[in-house]
């Protein structure tokens, strides 16, 4: 039996059920709000991968020789392993000698001062709602701004550095906290896990780093804003997050890509540890690019996000919104080591068009008294198919394990697919594992009686949309929840004829 | 307030309603009554702009506030002060009954040029209104009809009329499904909503309804035809007599 908490293979013999409705038309275009280009000056490598990139690349980011090495073998991996294909989509696979690895605005971007960020940055992500400048922020949201391979701005670090927090580029953790890195870095997705794990580990350019010392809650929620501009770049972010014992976090992440005919790679990787009473809680909102009506262009969305709960009482939650991406290949997992430890994932996942998500989780279930909550909400719209892949997996040690999964699906239209794909694999007797699902749509009937009430079709839509995500919406911060629903809304415009 | 005049509609090429005259005043309660399959539920479908059902245009009249009806969305029917309670409310889970009321209310007062109501002066509109139809307020906060039982449905739909405040309320089959207490209380309901501006038009199946909430005027819709109108009289003659002398005298004119 293979390491079931690696990404390279999801168990054979899932079930399965397909689902379409008749009643609504097809999604028109819905408006993509961030579409457009910053022009910057910007220094691209030539396209292509071999080992003299990754050396550049290396170089380029004044890395220590350990990473150099770290980058090399990762690469030296990837490059006999195959891409993984149990996912339910269908996509030309990328030509990885046609992507660029390295893309970064040309004025160095020095971060010891906003003053020194140039202009054209701070301008695109006040654009994108993220007003870097700290006086504008809202008071409680630390960001990190990353912009195709870098990160250009961190804010708050001051305030959070007073409390012995690090948030930093991970470019600069390894320069800077490389014990720590050095500790850490692979411990959870090592390089080899899968095939875009070792590729983003062979070149991941930039992301998060955040390290909360003992006891420590961190005041203000921690975010990081991906935003890919560049033509013909992959953007390959790695984010590490460290709560120690008994330290606090909460942390957001949102994505955004102009609109472009090509499709675009984006393969990240995301590690969390969480030490002894410690608590992470993790929310994304992906909004990348999903191609227009007929399947052109838009990111390919494939990423490996796990945490570990490493000792008792910890806790990971993950909670996440994908509307974007032509492609979504994503299972934010939970280890859970730690006796009483407890592993959370609340998921929306929105598709229409043309696009195909294929997400949902893992909880490996190890120490005792632990326990996991799946909750997951698809959407399915237009053309699209939606897949929600799921494993809970008790381990022989793991005494008085306990989950709890929910799989809805919501259908508009007679052309979309949900499907589930539940994995259960309990090796120990005393384990309680539960699992739900359901398939609705939207019927004419809702629709009808939230008019005679005098809320038109395309509002009443949103409503129940909005009714049916609630238990995950529940579970982000407000602002954010408040941006998921106006998403869904955006997305679903012209859903009706 | 409502005029219709040879009102032809069907539904997946069956004419379910065929050739309906019928006018509605301000502060006038029509009762309208039947056997199983006249058309009754059709007709409050097609006066709320059920999309489902085709309106024969071309001969059809439908006035309502001096406007032509069948021009209008069915949200600008209700905007301008229709309302339908149905016969099968629907549920919408994820979604508090007061923040559907108050987005349904907002849309009227929108229409009406009227400011919005913030959630607070929301809260306390809706906490009198759950008064007058003896709702208890936990329904405040309960998902739209999602687990309620056919007698708390069915209060929902009066307390939402009680709170949009309708000009003209069309109830359909609202006895249905309750037993005696809950018909009580629904027809409780209505009675306090009574107004010299506000119109009623009920369709129910049986007279019990008409023994609480007293019409002004009973119809009697057969075969998408109104055959016969009178006064509640007309509604405690069916009561003892059935329906089958009104098919008879209808089948035989016909």
């Amino acid at each position: 039996m293979s390491d079931p908490t690696r990404e390279n293979s999801f168990p054979a013999g899932a079930s399965r059920s397909d689902q379409s409705t008749r009643e609504l038309e097809e999604i028109a275009a819905g408006g993509y709000r961030y579409g457009w280009t910053t022009d910057i000056e910007t220094e691209i490598f030539p396209k292509g991968l071999n080992e003299d990139i990754i050396r550049e690349l290396s170089r380029r980011k004044n890395e220590p020789e350990w990473m150099t090495a770290w980058r090399l073998k990762a690469y030296r991996a990837w490059q006999g392993m195959e891409e993984p294909r149990w996912a339910k989509v269908t996509y030309e696979t990328p030509d990885f000698q046609d992507i660029s690895y390295y893309a970064a605005p040309k004025k160095k971007p020095e971060k010891k001062s906003l003053d020194e960020v140039d202009p054209k940055l701070l301008e695109t992500f006040e654009k994108l709602g993220i007003p870097l400048e700290e006086q504008k922020r809202l008071s409680g949201v630390a960001v990190d701004a990353v912009f195709d391979s870098v990160s250009v701005a961190t804010t708050h670090r001051e305030i959070l550095g007073r409390m012995g927090i690090i948030f930093c580029p991970i470019s600069e953790a390894i320069r800077e906290h490389p014990d720590l890195v050095r500790k850490y870095l692979g411990s959870v997705v090592p390089q080899g896990d899968n095939f875009y794990a070792a590729l983003n580990s062979a070149v991941f350019s930039d992301g998060s780093f955040v390290y909360i010392p003992p006891g420590v809650k961190c005041p203000m929620d921690l975010s990081t804003y991906f935003r890919i501009n560049a033509a013909q770049t992959g953007q390959f972010e790695r984010t590490l997050i460290i709560a120690d014992e008994g330290a606090e976090v909460r942390y957001l992440e949102g994505c955004t890509a102009p609109m472009r005919d090509e499709n675009q790679l984006h393969a990240a990787v995301v590690e969390l540890v969480a030490h002894r009473n410690a608590t992470i809680r993790y929310a994304t909102v992906q909004n990348w690019y999903a191609g227009d009506e007929e399947g052109r262009g838009g990111i390919y969305n494939f990423v490996t996000k796990r945490g570990i709960c490493l000792e008792e009482n910890s806790r990971i939650s993950w909670t996440q919104v994908e509307t974007g991406s032509a492609i979504t290949w994503k299972y934010p997992s939970c280890i859970l080591k730690g006796d009483n430890s407890v592993g959370e994932f609340y998921s929306v996942a929105l598709t229409k068009g043309c696009q195909q998500a294929d997400t949902g989780t893992k909880m490996i279930h190890i120490g005792r008294n632990t326990s996991s909550t799946i909750i997951s909400k698809t959407i399915s719209a237009g053309r699209s198919d939606n897949s929600y892949r799921g494993l809970v997996r008790v381990l022989p040690k793991a005494e008085n394990a306990r989950n709890y999964t929910q799989c809805d699906s919501l259908l508009m239209g007679n052309r979309c697919g949900a499907h589930t794909f539940p994995y259960i694999d309990v090796r120990n007797p005393s384990a309680r594992v539960e699992h739900e699902a359901s398939t609705s749509k939207i019927s004419e009937d809702q629709l009808f009686y939230c008019q005679t009430r005098g809320i038109r079709t395309e509002d009443a839509i949103s409503l129940v949309v909005n009714g049916f995500c609630k238990e995950v919406f529940d579970h982000l911060p407000m602002e954010f929840a408040v941006e998921a629903s106006r998403l869904l809304s955006v997305s679903l415009e012209g859903s009706v004829s | 307030m409502l005029t219709v005049k040879n009102l032809h509609a069907s539904i997946d090429g069956v004419e379910i309603l065929k050739g309906i005259d019928f006018e509605v005043k301000p502060g006038e309660v029509h009762a309208i009554m039947g056997p199983n399959g006249s058309g009754k539920s059709t007709f409050a479908q097609v006066l709320a702009g059920n999309e489902a059902y085709e309106v024969d245009e071309s001969v059809s009249e439908v006035t309502f506030l001096g406007q032509n009806l069948l021009e209008l969305s069915p949200e600008d029917r209700a905007r301008m002060g229709m309302f339908l309670a149905f016969q099968y409310p629907v549920e919408i889970p994820g979604i508090t009954n007061a923040y559907f009321l108050r987005a349904s209310l907002n849309e009227i007062r929108k229409f009406r040029g009227e400011d919005p109501l913030d959630p607070l002066e929301f809260q306390e509109l809706l906490e009198e209104k759950m008064r007058l139809v003896q709702m208890d307020p936990v329904y405040a906060e309960r998902f739209v009809n999602a687990g309620f039982s056919g007698g708390e449905k069915k209060r929902n739909e009066i307390l939402q009329l009680a709170v949009l405040d309708p000009k003209l309320a069309i109830l359909d089959e609202t006895d249905s499904g309750l037993d005696i207490d809950a018909l009580r209380i629904v027809a409780e309901g209505v009675n306090r909503l009574r107004s010299p501006e506000r119109a009623f038009i009920l369709v129910t199946h049986y007279q019990r309804l008409l023994n609480y909430i007293v019409p002004d005027y009973v119809h009697v819709l057969y075969k998408g035809r109104i055959v016969r109108s009178g006064g509640r009289d007309l509604a405690l003659e069916l009561e003892s007599r059935g329906y089958d002398w009104i098919r008879e005298e209808a089948d035989v004119s016909a």
